[in-house]
């Protein structure tokens, strides 16, 4: 082991270890040490086997592979300058911005070698008087979003901080020990008895426990819905602080998941980690598209039989109206119940004119408005209820 | 007595070759896994698509090691119960009622929580020493449990032991090799995917995928095999819900060489397109008209 190649190698895997600790990869030093034995194990004859061995002890996710490999091509193919960077301490703009990357992973792991990353700016926490009087609080509760200045904004979006209970449950399979229950919970009860030296006491029960329908938040965060989604998603935050199946996409001309980022505990923090990794902000929109992307990829993941869709978008799609209701069919096929909130429908004498609108609309469980906080509240109502009968009809045979 | 027990393979190409042998079609990354897996005794997590041989993997690593395969299927509630260990409760009654008669009451506690009392379920038999060796522990489909499932299972995983609270922890004197296998219906959660190896099984190329054919579906021709495996690669590139996966390209070969089929047809396609696609979406997408536009893309390029 006192060879100098071997620890020449191991100072490399630990630099490499770094660097994808740098780029956003969850490497700990448990892994690192992983890493090493791995290496040890199979040898450095081969590089495609050393490049394998260490991607499958230190990446438990496809999704960064790619990081993984433009990592290991950077770091194998000249150490010298791995160490270099990471040892840079001056920000250097200018060759963080050549190679400007489209995938974010990827300018992370740039931004982590030129050291160029952006730090956090903190917003300084509002110092403003807490005690709103209830009128005051009422009016605010049914303003619409797009209306409101900005110190209201600041407002709605401390009240929807505060308030965040948790939406409905149902019964799992899972037993939890309790007083009343249709099971006895034979194991508990030998304890009893045997506390009891043996005497038969009351039988200990069991019952379902309960379980939390999960929920999956699309919303559409193009540019005519732009003050209506940031709402949506502090409200989407303060749901995913409390309630652990939030599963949470943003979509403009692409889907993304931004569930990960939703779970750092300080909204601004977290929104602007979403910020900086959703590049179709206030852009044009694509429903169809993006609702085929979540189809095809995601719902079997996400989507467990119970689970409550929540769709804001506001239907003004311009593409074609048979992918678009197809597709609207697939999500409402595979969730409990798919609530589209549309923000127009406040307007009064609103009239689903649009063609989006008319395929989206006949697809939905339920159609309900989205334009002020009086109307999340009205969310968590439905959320916990039971669903309206779907008849066969309403669920579609395709063509 | 001599020890008859295969060997663990020294290396990623022994191990290549112990999985060719069983007739196992994989590549160099699933090796190098596996492989790992074996030599630093850690659990290995498969991930993929429904039907790419995940399964069919802990199958072939314990037939071809000679080892005994304990399978737990995992679905929604399974509990220690069911995966670990349960008490023999009508035998520890036996034991109070008899300790009372007797009038020793006071020592019934030892002899309740003992070894004879406790039952052993898939986890806690993968912990006991075996004639073969230690045993291939197969936790299929770990996505259809609860996330407090997953939670059971950490202690296992990464010290291969298990802590019951009245008897006393059971530790495995030489670990078991543990598959987890998983279709990504639900994300597992970070601490286990932290205490396995993982691997994700993607699906085989063409050239793969004809030798899987070859090997498990002799039965058909060899010019249908080549144009129905060319067929369901072109068909896994089209934006279908449930693409098809191995076993179903195997079902199909099956399917068309009991229908004594020489070479695919438009018509035999759309006859047996059941085999491969479950979805009616799927079905009605490619059925007709798209399959005979593929069927022609191949046949043009033979």
């Amino acid at each position: 082991m006192d060879d100098p190649g071997r620890s020449r190698l191991a100072e490399t895997i630990l630099l490499f270890c770094r660097a994808l600790r740098h780029a956003g990869l969850p490497v700990g030093p448990g892994a690192v040490i992983d890493a090493l034995a791995a290496v040890a194990a199979t040898g450095i004859q081969k590089r495609e086997d050393f490049a394998y061995a260490l991607r499958c002890v230190l990446v438990n996710d496809p999704a960064q592979f790619r990081l993984f490999d433009q990592t290991f091509h950077i770091c194998f193919r000249n150490p010298l300058l791995l160490a270099q960077l990471l040892a840079l301490p001056l920000v250097q703009p200018g060759q963080a911005t050549a190679v400007a990357a489209q995938d974010a992973g990827i300018r992370r792991l740039l931004e982590s070698l030129t050291g160029s990353s952006q730090a956090a700016a903190d917003d300084d926490p509002s110092s403003r008087d807490r005690a709103g009087s209830y009128s005051a609080r009422e009016i605010l509760r049914h303003k619409d979003f797009a209306q409101m200045s900005l110190e209201e904004v600041a407002e709605a979006q401390r009240l929807l901080r505060e308030e965040s209970n948790i939406p409905g449950t149902c019964r799992s399979r899972r037993f939890r020990a309790g007083t009343s229950g249709r099971r006895y919970d034979l194991r508990r009860s030998m304890q009893l008895m045997l506390r009891c030296h043996g005497q038969p006491v009351q039988l200990a029960r069991k019952s379902n426990e309960e379980r939390q329908h999960s929920l999956v938040l699309l919303c559409d965060i193009s540019g005519s819905m732009s003050i209506y989604s940031r709402m949506f998603l502090l409200y989407a935050h303060t749901l995913a602080a409390k309630h652990r199946r939030v599963h949470t996409f943003v979509f403009g001309t692409r889907l993304t998941n931004i569930s990960r980022w939703l779970r750092d505990r300080d909204a601004d923090q977290a929104m602007q980690k979403i910020s900086a990794q959703v590049h179709d902000w206030d852009g044009g929109t694509r429903i169809a598209e993006s609702l085929q992307q979540f189809n095809l990829v995601w719902s079997r993941r996400v989507l467990e039989s119970n689970a409550n869709v929540v769709l804001l978008c506001d239907g003004l799609e311009r593409g074609s109206g048979a992918e678009l209701a197809f597709q609207m069919q697939r999500l409402k096929r595979g969730c409990r119940q798919l609530i589209w909130m549309n923000p127009l429908l406040s307007y009064r004498g609103f009239e689903a004119k649009a063609s989006g609108i008319r395929a989206m609309r006949p697809h939905v469980d339920r159609f309900v408005t989205a334009h002020n906080l009086a109307s999340l509240d009205d969310l968590r109502r439905l959320l916990a209820e039971t669903p309206p009968r779907r008849t066969v009809r309403a669920l579609g045979v395709a063509a | 007595m001599p020890d008859l027990r295969p060997m663990l393979p020294a290396d990623v190409d022994e191990t290549a070759a112990l999985l060719e042998a069983v007739q196992y079609v994989s590549n160099r990354q699933l090796a190098t896994a596996v492989f790992l897996a074996l030599s630093l005794n850690r659990p290995l997590l498969l991930e993929g698509e429904a039907g790419v041989g995940k399964t069919e993997l802990a199958k072939v690593l314990a037939q071809t090691l000679h080892r005994q395969l304990i399978r737990l299927q995992c679905y929604e509630g399974l509990d220690l119960a069911s995966a670990a260990y349960e008490w023999n409760y009508p035998r520890q009654m036996v034991a109070i009622r008899l300790a009372e008669a007797q009038g020793r009451i006071a020592g019934v506690n030892e002899t309740l929580y003992t070894e004879e009392n406790l039952i052993e379920r898939p986890l806690l038999a993968a912990l006991r020493p075996q004639l073969s060796g230690p045993p291939v522990l197969l936790i299929d489909e770990i996505d259809r449990a609860d996330e407090p499932f997953e939670a059971f299972l950490l202690e296992l995983l990464s010290d291969f032991q298990l802590s019951i609270p009245e008897f006393g922890v059971v530790r495995a004197e030489s670990p078991p090799i543990v598959v987890i296998t998983s279709n990504r219906t639900r994300e597992i959660h970070d601490a286990l995917r932290r205490r396995c190896l993982y691997h994700w099984i993607d699906y085989p190329t063409l050239e793969a995928e004809s030798r899987i054919v070859a090997l498990k579906a002799s039965g058909a021709a060899a010019e249908l095999r080549r144009q129905m495996v060319e067929f369901v690669q072109v068909l896994r590139s089209a934006d279908l819900f449930k693409p098809p996966g191995v076993a179903e390209t195997i079902d199909w070969a099956h399917a068309l060489a009991r229908l004594d089929a020489a070479e695919l047809t438009a018509g035999l396609i759309d006859d047996t397109l059941g085999s491969l696609l479950k979805y009616q979406d799927d079905i009605a997408r490619i059925r007709g008209a798209e399959a005979a536009k593929i069927l022609s893309g191949i046949l043009a390029a033979a």
